[in-house]
């Protein structure tokens, strides 16, 4: 593939990941966008969730994320979140009690109910990933 | 004379304790400046991407939004003081404080009403001594900001300039016009500089990466639009920038405070250099005393028993 991606996932206090890749998958307030090089400029709302990004090298890779956003432009893609968490950095058993725990405390709340997807992510990234 | 010599002695010890002491803050603020610069620098992308983003709906949309338009009239401002929790850092509190007045002097010769916004204990201690009211003070972080705090804060100040915005209703708590940030930039290792800037209304600079003259603009996709993108994008801006500012404190903070308490620490040794001096001197001086005392004993045995015989 002559063209690549170059994709930066940035949180708050660290960059969390940069590097080539040939395609990238997150979830916007919209839905999930595929991303693939020469996408068209964007800039998207994300939503507490998972990113999966296929290097170029072949290799798969996810990470949960905290809403943030997601901006696409000259093949260049930066997804913006206040926290990220790559999957090998997660604790499964310490996201399962969150959620737990989080569902607990009521899950009507906006609060609690925002702790549930951001748990939720965390599991699903950790779990995609094994 | 051996009284004075004692009292050397006691006075050498307690210089000694306190280097000691001064010693060990200063290798800590050393160790802790490294950490924090290191977490200045990286949470610079997040910052330059959040920018670009910004700068990227500024030039490629026209929408309006409330954090960045000027408000018609402007009679009431927040300013959040950026100070630290602990002393011993040389000028540090002070030089931030009377960068805080000058800009309150400011602020107040245009007859504004300032609601004053304090993160750190020293700041919070300086206005408490002189009374004066304190809309809010976060506290116990100034060395180690995490991003946490940065959006505590945020989203106080942010509270407080849209309820002035939504101002017209029965709104008991009255909105601010401008919010002023305070704080200290970190240049060098021995360069720290108080600085004072305008947080909001946010001033969006144009064109991160301006484009070529030739090339053709391109059209950005907004999802779910452009208001909605920029709804979510300023107040993370405007945290970002707290944050920042933070980091920037920080590292400044522990600069401060490894200059002053190695000077501190050179001192120590300059008063043990000049005490064991006078100790020394005193010490001597007890000996010529007792010498001569001897001496004038046994002369004045020497001329009786001489008497005698």
């Amino acid at each position: 593939m002559a063209d690549s991606l170059r994709v930066e996932l940035v949180a708050a206090d660290r960059l969390v990941w940069s590097g080539e890749a040939q395609r990238v998958i997150a979830r916007t307030t919209e839905g999930d966008v595929g991303i693939l090089p020469n996408h068209a400029p964007m800039l998207a709302v994300t939503v507490d969730g998972v990113v999966d990004v296929l290097t170029t090298d072949g290799e798969t890779w996810v990470a949960a994320v905290d809403a943030g956003f997601l901006s696409v432009a000259h093949n260049r893609v930066s997804i913006l979140s206040e926290r990220a968490e790559m999957s090998h950095e997660i604790d499964l058993e310490k996201a399962r009690k969150d959620l737990e725990r989080a569902k607990a405390s009521g899950a009507n709340e906006d609060e609690a109910s925002e702790a549930v997807r951001q748990a939720e992510a965390r599991i699903r990234a950790a779990e995609r990933a094994s | 004379m051996a009284v004075s010599l004692r009292e050397y002695r006691a006075r050498i010890r307690s210089v000694e304790s306190t280097k000691k002491i001064t010693r060990a803050m200063e290798l800590i603020a050393a160790s802790r400046v490294v950490k924090a610069q290191q977490r200045a620098a990286a949470a610079a992308p997040y910052a330059r991407e959040l920018t670009r983003a910004v700068s990227a709906v500024a030039t490629y949309s026209n929408v309006d939004h409330a954090l960045t338009t000027e408000p018609d009239r402007g009679d009431r401002a927040a300013i959040l003081i950026v100070t630290s929790d602990r002393g011993l850092a040389g000028a540090y509190s002070s030089s931030i404080l009377k960068e805080a007045e000058r800009l309150l002097e400011r602020l107040r010769s245009e007859d504004k009403t300032i609601d004053v916004y304090i993160t750190g204990r020293k700041g919070e201690a300086y206005y408490k001594f002189r009374q004066r009211p304190v809309v809010k003070v976060w506290t116990g972080f100034s060395d180690q900001p995490t991003y946490e705090v940065a959006d505590e804060v945020g989203e106080a100040l942010i509270a407080a300039f849209m309820a002035g915005e939504a101002e017209g209703g029965a709104n008991i708590f009255p909105g601010v016009d401008e919010v002023h940030l305070v704080y200290t930039r970190y240049k060098s290792m021995l360069v720290q500089e108080p600085v004072a800037l305008r947080l909001l209304p946010l001033e969006v600079v144009e064109g991160e990466a301006p484009p070529e003259k030739d090339e053709v603009l391109p059209l950005y996709e907004f999802e779910p639009s452009a208001a909605e993108v920029l709804d979510q994008l300023l107040p993370r801006y405007v945290k970002s920038r707290i944050f920042f500012a933070f980091l920037q404190a920080a590292a400044s903070e522990l600069a401060a405070r490894q200059k002053a308490m190695k000077s501190a620490t050179d001192n120590a040794e300059e008063l043990i250099k000049k005490y064991t001096r006078i100790a020394n001197q005193a010490r001597q001086a007890g000996i010529t005393q007792e010498i001569s005392e001897i001496v004038g004993g046994v002369n004045a045995l020497a001329d009786a028993t001489a008497g005698h015989d």
